[in-house]
């Protein structure tokens, strides 16, 4: 009779554990909400697919290791498929409905933009993987990028110009938003660098043929080197143009063409071209002490033994994105918006992908243009020139 | 007999009880920002639906009005400090005498020659619009100012207290939009059954009959053009004001054909199908989150599908065959063999 009595008891203690044993980790383990707004279709699926692959990638291998903080991340991510409508309310569905608690992206500057009001409403970190200037200059409180600006990019090959005596060059660019922003910025700092910018030629995004706009170039006067400021196939097709007219001036390209792609797409018209690229393309070329070459070469061993695929500049960005948010999210010891967003704005000497971080309140990228690193392509390959 | 709808359900108090009734089935403000997007957007497919379904001309150009409107307000408020309503007024001005002299030669064109030449216009504007960097901040956007009226500002942001009662801005920002839709509705109901809807009505049925019974087809062809331009780019200006920041896309081809499977989708000539049309492709890509490379095949498929089973659209087909499962009210014995 006894044991029928307690029976109900132990029946009900029994329940009560279990519910506490549900409940207490789910508090303990309550996960960090990073939304990614990437486009990984559409136009610029060449940013977002690497970017995406490397979020995912990362994500399961911080949780497998304990997660941030003792708390696992999950990853909500959309793709705007390069649309910047799409990316705002895709922006508004993390914030609002998913309730992220960081948004990684847009993969381009205008997405990114598209964003930009909500996140700064809705007071949580964004870090973009956008080139833009715009996007952190003026600073916005929420707002963090981590690829170098275009500007930046600008500064670096007019600096080689410059130390080669060069004061005359020829501009080409993109009528994309990349191309038109690089141009702008090479036109507004060419003049800091004793650099005149003689001819001013544009292509359109889908164009095929770019000798007229090459000849022109050539035919101007006092042109003693051509720079290209674009990305996509127009690069490349400009590369096979140049080429084939025999122009023999020194051949610059931006940024917006590091990738092995640019290398298949120009063949050996690419030789002697010289670029602005991050760390990423070059990882066994850098001296030992260089601070970024462990980061470098293991995050394209990593990336390419999970994905099969070589390793995309883009696909570094994200990679430093997460791993700035990680980082911030352990300085402050919480995903309290406010203070991730000013640990983020604290971060020193962060070790990268694509370069080193020295974030300030009134820097919100915190590279510096010696994170370029001046490429030149010799037999098919990219060299280290400085 | 007695449960038997009336022939035609009163559309405009229907839908205004819709539209009044469903913030309260909207779980958070992301659902009401989809829904007064939708609103805008459906006002502009209804003022479409006016040239496609009811005057029977195709326009695949008319994102590209869409764009003007957003684009004046957004350059005339944020470059050069217009308020609102005056900027608004002046795209859509802009929009109006431009359609007008494009519509005079475009218009007399018929078929594929029609859509062809809307086409090229609605890309020569979104190429205009891409390129002129120095005006329109170029591919990577424009940040649009709020909307403001009567100098007091409407953000989505803010809140108000309206009577007493503390409102969103966003939900104020809902009301417009529905507003909006219903007056967008009725100025389109009171123009179809008005002597220019049925002389449209004419011109779809046969342009050549039209015009032999003394119809002006020309002149009633350009009116009812520059009437759903100017439809598309006051609710161009409406959108770059909610949304905060647009970008060449509201102009762009792809623009242009979701606008148009929109109607075909809901149904020519049927203003309310045609909003239906805009409710379920505006939700696509929010329902399909994990298929955005397809949304392009997407719309095109559903496009193919409804042009060969429901040719005349969701709306009515539907409505047809509750027609059809009805009983028929009291008449001869006969017609019950259909």
């Amino acid at each position: 009779m006894v044991t029928k009595n307690r029976s109900p008891y132990r029946a009900v203690l029994l329940i009560l554990l279990l519910i506490c044993g549900m409940v207490a980790p789910a508090m303990a383990a309550e996960p960090i909400r990073i939304g990614a707004l990437v486009s990984a279709t559409g136009p610029a699926s060449f940013l977002g697919d690497p970017e995406l692959k490397t979020l995912e990638m990362y994500v399961e291998r911080i949780n497998a290791s304990g997660g941030v903080i003792g708390r696992p991340l999950r990853l909500f991510h959309y793709d705007d498929g390069g649309n910047a409508n799409e990316a705002r309310n895709f922006a508004n569905r993390l914030l609002r409905s998913d309730r992220v608690d960081l948004v990684i992206g847009g993969s381009t500057t205008g997405t990114t933009m598209a964003a930009v009001p909500l996140v700064e409403r809705a007071g949580r970190p964004m870090i973009s993987m956008a080139g833009a200037l715009v996007i952190t200059d003026p600073v916005r409180p929420w707002v963090f990028k981590t690829p170098q600006s275009d500007r930046m990019a600008a500064e670096r090959v007019l600096a080689d110009m410059q130390s080669r005596g060069i004061t005359g060059i020829g501009l080409i660019s993109g009528t994309d938003g990349f191309g038109r922003s690089g141009r702008e910025q090479t036109l507004a700092v060419a003049a800091d660098f004793g650099i005149q910018v003689l001819a001013d030629q544009t292509y359109g995004p889908q164009d095929t043929d770019m000798t007229a706009q090459l000849t022109r170039i050539r035919n101007t006067p006092g042109v003693q080197a051509v720079f290209n400021f674009g990305f996509g196939q127009g690069p490349a097709i400009v590369t096979r143009n140049y080429a084939h007219l025999g122009i023999e001036l020194p051949f610059y390209q931006s940024h917006g063409v590091a990738s092995d792609r640019f290398l298949d797409l120009a063949g050996s018209a690419a030789e002697g071209v010289r670029l602005p690229a991050s760390a990423l393309l070059v990882p066994d070329a850098l001296p030992d002490d260089d601070p970024q070459k462990q980061v470098v070469q293991d995050y394209k061993a990593a990336y390419e033994a999970r994905w099969n695929v070589s390793v995309s500049t883009f696909g570094g960005y994200a990679y430093d994105a997460l791993m700035l948010a990680v980082a911030a999210i352990e300085a402050a010891g919480s995903t309290e918006p406010e203070a991730v967003r000013s640990a983020l704005e604290q971060i020193q000497g962060h070790v990268g992908v694509t370069g080193i971080f020295n974030m300030s309140p009134d820097d919100h990228n915190g590279l510096a243009p010696e994170s370029f690193r001046l490429l030149e392509v010799r037999d098919g390959q990219w060299v280290l020139v400085d | 007999m007695a449960l038997r709808l009336p022939e035609r359900v009163p559309g405009l108090p229907v839908l205004a009880l819709v539209l009044l009734l469903l913030p309260l089935f909207l779980g958070n403000e992301f659902h009401l920002d989809i829904a007064t997007q939708i609103a805008l957007i459906a006002a502009t497919v209804v003022g479409l639906n006016l040239l496609v379904g009811y005057g029977g001309q195709v326009s695949l150009g008319h994102a590209a009005f869409f764009g003007m409107g957003a684009y004046a307000s957004a350059i005339l408020t944020g470059t050069y400090g217009w308020t609102s309503i005056p900027a608004l007024l002046c795209g859509a001005l802009l929009v109006a005498v431009l359609a007008w002299t494009l519509g005079r030669p475009i218009l007399r064109l018929k078929g594929h020659y029609l859509s062809m030449a809307t086409l090229g216009m609605g890309i020569i504007i979104a190429i205009v619009i891409n390129n002129e960097g120095w005006l329109t901040g170029g591919p990577d956007g424009l940040a649009v100012e709020p909307l403001t009226v009567l100098g007091a500002e409407l953000s989505i942001f803010d809140h108000y207290s309206l009577l007493g009662l503390e409102v969103s801005g966003a939900m104020l920002w809902y009301g417009l939009a529905a507003l909006l839709l219903l007056l967008a509705v009725w100025i389109a109901q009171n123009l179809v059954d008005s002597p220019i809807g049925r002389a449209l009505r004419a011109v779809h049925g046969s342009e050549v009959a039209a015009r032999v019974v003394g119809v002006d087809t020309s002149h009633y062809k350009l009116l009812i053009f520059v009437i759903s331009a100017v439809y598309a780019s006051v609710m161009g200006s409406f959108y770059a004001h909610y949304t905060g920041f647009i970008t060449p896309q509201v102009a762009s081809f792809e623009h242009s054909i979701e606008l148009i499977t929109m109607v075909v989708l809901g149904g020519m000539a049927s203003t309310y199908g045609v909003i239906l049309g805009a409710v379920l492709l505006m939700l696509l890509p929010q329902l399909l989150t994990d298929f955005q490379d397809y949304e392009m095949m997407m719309f095109g498929l559903i496009l193919m599908l409804t042009m060969i089973f429901m040719p005349k659209g969701l709306l009515p087909t539907l409505s047809e065959a509750v027609r059809r499962l009805r009983p028929r009210p009291a008449t001869t014995p006969a017609s019950g063999q259909e």
